[in-house]
């Protein structure tokens, strides 16, 4: 009875839950976090029944108070979604376990507020993420970013600033979308993507469609922030309070992907977006663009979290260019990119949490020994930083080599050397990290007992690195479980007609 | 558009909240746009006598998008309650709404560091 409800308990429960937490707040602040885990929990499991409802049964078409689409509102579960869906659940429940400690430090008088923002963040991802609505997915895209809005400016130093001048772009961004659903409504007159879908091929020669096209997709970029729009991101990432940052940084951009696949591949239908049109090729060479500035701006950097920020600016132009490459290996790389990046860069933002909460500062120069004192935050920093490389057992390795497959499937090698060329500016990258890290001794201002003493181990609390070594372990399992996700999952999200 | 060009090109940072919400506001004129039909009346169907016989729909304009728009007029406040609370808090901290200003401070900020 519950089961066939589970794709709407997904938004229900954080929905309700991030009230129930706003309440508690006021009641008393301890209930906070453990409510919190308590939600974020029961949609892990609501997200797992999902994948297994769909992986046994097929697609799952929820109709929103039983009103058949295009009339009512419809929730589409396929393997697509489900398998993002966990992949959300999953990055916020161990988010919330992992950054207990400095969330409770750093907003001990705001406990609540902060947690039902956190809460309200993972209903609107997760919704826009379920939805198979093209205007409810506005909606939700909007809950997504408010929330996400304020839990970048509840931090200090020039988080607001940065966070309006995200609200700037992210409005934008989500404008931009609205109107090109806007003009497919008025040839249409539905909203809903199956039905759309279907009453599209009539009109492809139409010029509203094609500026539709045009409009949603380049409101997506900003939201996604491909290159020559990735201006916001940078900065709100990096000033955002850590805790936020390891939510968001998975997280959106990983989503706006997705949204721009189920858009293009599902709305819009791959014959007309990569068939009919001649701009995949400019999008691919954007994506490329994206790549290489993004490596390079990391390149320039000297905090640790500004570097992270920039090469998640060089991984969206992976997903974007593998999608717009259309063939099967590269989709499949793009689709299989999403779950891997969310789980990297998970990795090494909590790995800059730890650094963070125990330190207080990110640059550089202040990471010398760090090896010695943070033994385990750095191991996990290590393991995602050789994931973002794209090192054989883990599972960076994996999708890169569909995306560099499918770049040569396709004949652009553009696309392929500035895979190879970013891989090995991160390798830069790191290692230039880590050679302050480990080969130079801790800084003696830091240690007031004489530069001879050994350091002493000074490791960030037991939940943070015990999540940040969970995540680091995912990495590889991920990687060894690339084959499982492919055939079983990946293969039946992507349109049969992609060869 | 004007509300875009805002955005991008005013400085003082209340402005570019201005310049978004025109943006939103033209947004949602325009879906209300979509509605409208020639010599049509308001959707409210009347069930004088009886109220059996058929509804003819060129004679109604579409109330779905202005339904839409409900929606997306609240999430346009939400937006400006976000963006104006986060002006203040700038504004708080840095003692002004320009973003040169802001800007310069920022710079020195990070020099003295």
């Amino acid at each position: 009875m519950m089961s066939s409800h589970l794709p709407a308990l997904i938004i229900v429960v954080p929905l309700l839950g991030a009230f129930v937490i706003a309440a508690s707040g006021w009641v008393n602040r301890r209930y906070c976090y453990p409510l919190s885990l308590f939600v974020l929990s029961a949609c892990l499991l609501t997200a797992l029944g999902l994948l297994r409802q769909v992986l046994q049964n097929g697609e799952i078409l929820y109709r929103m108070a039983g009103w058949d689409p295009p009339v009512g509102i419809s929730l589409n579960i396929d393997h697509l979604n489900a398998l993002v869906l966990v992949v959300i659940t999953a990055v916020a429940l161990v988010n919330v376990i992992a950054t207990r400690r400095s969330v409770a430090d750093e907003f001990a008088d705001r406990l609540g507020p902060f947690y039902a923002l956190y809460v309200l963040f993972v209903t609107g991802v997760c919704g826009i993420v379920a939805t198979g609505d093209a205007f409810n997915l506005y909606v939700l895209l909007e809950i997504a970013s408010l929330s996400g809005y304020a839990l970048i400016g509840m931090g200090h130093d020039r988080a607001a600033h940065a966070s309006l001048n995200y609200i700037f772009m992210g409005t934008i961004g989500a404008s931009f979308y609205l109107l090109g659903i806007g003009y497919l409504y008025l040839v249409t007159g539905s909203l809903n993507m199956k039905d759309i879908a279907e009453l599209l091929p009539l009109l492809y020669g139409s010029k509203v469609v094609l500026f539709a096209l045009i409009i949603c997709i380049a409101g997506l970029f900003v939201k996604m922030a491909l290159f020559p729009l990735h201006a916001w991101l940078p900065n709100a990432y990096a000033f955002a309070p850590p805790a936020s940052a390891s939510l968001i940084a998975p997280l959106t951009t990983k989503v706006m992907i997705y949204v721009m696949i189920r858009i293009v591949l599902y709305v819009f239908t791959p014959d007309f977006a990569f068939d009919r049109l001649q701009l995949d090729e400019a999008i691919v060479w954007l994506a490329v663009a994206a790549i290489v500035m993004g490596s390079l701006f990391a390149l320039a950097q000297r905090s640790l979290k500004r570097v992270l920020a920039y090469i998640i600016v060089a991984e969206v132009g992976y997903m974007v260019g593998g999608l717009w490459l259309g063939n099967r290996a590269a989709i499949t790389g793009a689709v299989l990119h999403i779950v891997n990046d969310a789980v990297m860069t998970l990795c090494v933002f909590l790995a800059a949490g730890c650094i963070l909460y125990r330190t207080g500062h990110d640059r550089f120069e202040n990471f010398r020994g760090l090896f010695r004192t943070m033994p385990f935050s750095m191991a996990g920093l290590a393991a995602g930083a050789l994931a973002i490389i794209g090192v054989p057992p883990t599972c960076g390795f994996f999708s890169k080599w569909y995306l560099i497959s499918g770049g040569i499937a396709a004949d652009h090698y553009g696309f392929v050397a500035a895979l190879i060329f970013s891989s090995l500016v991160n390798i830069v990258l790191f290692f230039r990290i880590f050679e302050f890290a480990y080969y130079e001794s801790p800084d003696e201002s830091h240690n007031p007992h004489g530069a001879h003493s050994a350091a002493k181990l000074n490791e960030a609390p037991l939940e943070m690195v015990g999540a940040l070594l969970f995540v680091a372990g995912m990495l590889v399992v991920l990687g060894l479980w690339t084959g499982e996700i492919v055939t079983r999952i990946i293969h039946f999200a992507i349109p049969a007609g992609i060869v | 558009m004007i509300g875009f060009y805002g955005i991008i090109a005013k400085r003082n940072l209340v402005k570019k909240i201005v310049g978004m919400n025109i943006l939103q506001t033209a947004i949602i004129l325009f879906y209300v746009s979509i509605g409208a039909k020639k010599g049509a009346t308001i959707p409210i169907i009347a069930h004088h006598n009886g109220g059996h016989h058929g509804v003819n729909a060129v004679d109604y304009i579409n109330p779905l998008p202005h339904v839409l728009m409900l929606t997306a007029i609240v999430v346009a406040v939400a937006t400006l309650g976000v963006a104006l609370a986060l002006a203040i808090k700038v504004y708080r901290q840095y003692g002004t709404l320009e973003e040169n200003e802001i800007s310069e401070q920022i710079r020195e900020q990070t020099a003295e560091k």
